[in-house]
């Protein structure tokens, strides 16, 4: 039988299917984070459980992290508490923790891959709805409740029916200042946030081949906000030089064994997908979202579309660019911006800071903005370093910060002001999610970058 | 047993006719630093129910005292958005013990199902009847009836039938979990790991 990407690595991990119900998925990694870990731990020890295979669960401290001084102990005692329980259950349970302050502490979606825990072909899962980034080196990953995650330590498996599956092909190529967000923007944009809902989604097409393992796992990292579970791209050789000699990959003969495997990962010729969409890359601009989902984003140069002509109810439309304070009809470009962010496990790896130092080099930051620049990972931030971005970043008066998710979700300290404008890499513009009343525009890092000089919303190729 | 069963509820409801009601919204994430499953009831909706200075905000359902009951219906797309069960943990946590929407997010959609809150979701058409309804009589019950899988408004003033997979449905009906079913093949599972390398 013809089998997609996506059935070949569920089927294989399949322990049992339940008639009419659901399967028993195997899961091979497991990601846990402080935010949604904690009563999952506490369920075990009310069952009186342990933990089944610790050796497949890594931990690290990302959503509740200060960015600025974090050798200092942690001044919310909430977010103190909850980083003392994670290190704790870890040390309970003999998971790896990669806590505040280690050299491998970051974003769990940018450390997984960059040590190796992220390969093709595995189950990964996590309880963060953008565990799809792993998705990019042709994994199936998904973000689980905490229920699940409680499933996943006490037995290793969660309880799934499968989903349906969607290919969204792209051939060509992209146009200058356009990047893989714009291409995730772009698709969000046309599908909706539940248009793939129900579906796991493969990219397919000469685009994503293009595309480096970041920008890959920027475009998966974005399949969530259309409703996906998960998205996936079939391992290729950029796949396979990406994670090789990496901690946690296979090495010597069992890298051999293992690429025997990953080489056969792939969707084969006429097999079936539930649903297919195909666009053409040289179509897309540089996008930005302009309402309170990140289906509400158009061309950077486009004006803001009415009601009337958007589907479904126009009394959410209304309500969204009421907080907003956007009009219908208005153009983007040149509105105002009060705060830039850079960061994310959307846009916070090394790729996405050399963008935005490709614009900002030899500019001074407008004086009406105040931007964040925060690595996904000490991976990244070292890379920064090292590669003599901070430098630039410096000259162009702009400070950098310690990884963490930081403002993507701002339950840190990292909290945009009610009412205020910040353009940022990140991959949600609901209301608040940024603080309390914060106005959210979604963008790549070119267009985040060219807002962070100028002041306002800026076209980055004006500046290319 | 890991939560209450579910069988047949009968209650009034509460109206939110909003689309793409994400879980941001439900619990905004600065309300996530818990490390038991206590309190979130308080703080759902906390930024639609609340000003900034924690006085509540009178246009907002749940400070209507017009509306009340055990069963939230909500517009298309319900709970997208962020993985996180503490958005069904809210909403259990307030008293609600079903939620009524045309289309629900899969991750949310899974979350209440494993907490024993029941989804339901229903045609675009009856759940436009049903928002119509309530907000003219606040006092019209829903009945949500799990072994026969259907859902009526008011006193049989119309139904409709509704999905969910038997496995599920046995779960709520029982308040059993998964955790206790997969604690029973866990031999199947561990013959499964064995051969499946890290």
């Amino acid at each position: 039988m013809k089998k997609t990407l996506f059935d070949k690595v569920w089927d294989s991990h399949v322990v049992k299917s339940i008639d009419q119900g659901p399967d028993v998925l195997f899961i091979d990694r497991h990601m846990v984070h402080e935010v949604t870990s904690p009563v999952a731990f506490l369920g075990l020890k009310n069952r009186k459980l342990p933990v089944l295979y610790p050796e497949r669960t890594f931990a690290t401290a990302d959503h509740n992290t200060p960015t600025i001084n974090q050798h200092l102990p942690v001044a919310d005692p909430l977010s103190r508490n909850q980083l003392k329980a994670l290190e704790e259950n870890a040390n309970e349970h003999g998971i790896s923790y990669w806590g505040l302050g280690h050299q491998k502490n970051g974003i769990v979606h940018v450390v997984g891959p960059e040590y190796g825990i992220t390969q093709p072909g595995a189950t990964i899962v996590c309880g963060d709805s953008h565990t799809s980034t792993h998705g990019a080196f042709g994994a199936i990953a998904f973000g689980i409740g905490t229920s699940e995650v409680e499933m996943v330590l006490a037995t290793q498996c969660i309880m799934q029916p499968k989903p349906k599956k969607m290919r969204i092909t792209m051939n060509g190529s992209l146009n200058k200042g356009v990047t893989p967000k714009d291409v995730a923007l772009f698709i969000i944009s046309k599908l909706t946030t539940s248009g793939a809902t129900g579906y796991f989604v493969e990219y397919a097409g000469e685009v994503f081949e293009d595309l480096s393992m970041e920008g890959r796992m920027t475009v998966c990292n974005l399949s969530i906000e259309m409703g996906a579970r998960g998205g996936m791209i079939a391992p290729d050789k950029k796949t396979f030089d990406y994670i090789k000699d990496r901690e946690f990959t296979p090495k010597g003969s069992d890298w051999t064994k293992a690429m025997k495997y990953w080489k056969t990962l792939h969707t084969d010729e006429g097999a079936a997908f539930d649903k297919e969409f195909t666009y053409d890359g040289a179509e897309i601009d540089p996008m930005i979202t302009f309402g309170t989902n990140p289906g509400m984003g158009m061309s950077i140069t486009k004006a803001i579309p009415s009601a009337s002509d958007i589907e479904g109810g126009k009394t959410t439309y209304e309500k969204s660019l009421e907080y907003m304070g956007y009009k219908e009809g208005e153009h983007m470009v040149g509105k105002p911006i009060d705060y830039v962010f850079i960061g994310s496990c959307t846009n916070g790896r090394i790729e996405d800071f050399r963008a935005f130092a490709s614009i900002v080099k030899g500019h001074k930051r407008a004086k009406n903005v105040t931007a964040w620049l925060v690595p996904g990972s000490h991976k990244v931030l070292n890379a920064i370093k090292d590669e003599g971005l901070l430098d630039v970043f410096e000259a162009a008066e702009f400070k950098l910060r310690e990884p963490g998710c930081s403002a993507c979700l701002a339950m840190n300290d990292d909290k945009i002001p009610a009412g205020k404008y910040a353009v940022s890499t990140s991959n949600r513009n609901f209301e608040g999610r940024q603080g309390p009343g914060s106005r959210t525009l979604l963008a790549s890092p070119l267009v985040a970058a060219a807002a962070a000089i100028t002041g306002k919303i800026t076209d980055p190729r004006t500046l290319i | 047993m890991a939560y209450d069963s579910f069988n047949i509820l009968t209650s009034t409801a509460v109206p939110l006719p909003i689309e793409n009601v994400d879980t941001d919204q439900i619990i905004p994430a600065r309300f996530l630093k818990a490390t038991e499953r206590k309190g979130f009831g308080d703080n759902l909706f906390r930024d639609w129910r609340y000003n900034q200075d924690d006085s509540p905000k009178t246009d907002f359902v749940l400070n209507n005292s017009t509306y009340s009951g055990k069963i939230l219906v909500g517009g298309r797309n319900f709970g997208s958005g962020s993985s996180r069960e503490h958005a069904a943990w809210a909403i259990y946590d307030y008293g609600f013990r079903c939620v009524v929407s045309s289309f629900f997010a899969d991750i949310f959609r899974n979350n209440c199902l494993n907490i024993g809150v029941l989804p339901v979701q229903v045609s675009p058409e009856f759940l436009n009847q049903i928002f119509e309804v309530i907000e003219q009589d606040p006092d019209t019950t829903l009945t949500v009836d799990l072994l026969n899988q259907k859902i009526t408004l008011g006193a049989a003033e119309a139904s409709e039938n509704f999905e969910i997979n038997s496995y599920k449905k046995e779960n709520l009906l029982n308040g059993y979990d998964d955790i206790d079913y997969l604690n029973n093949i866990k031999t199947q599972i561990k013959d499964f790991a064995s051969n499946t390398p890290l």
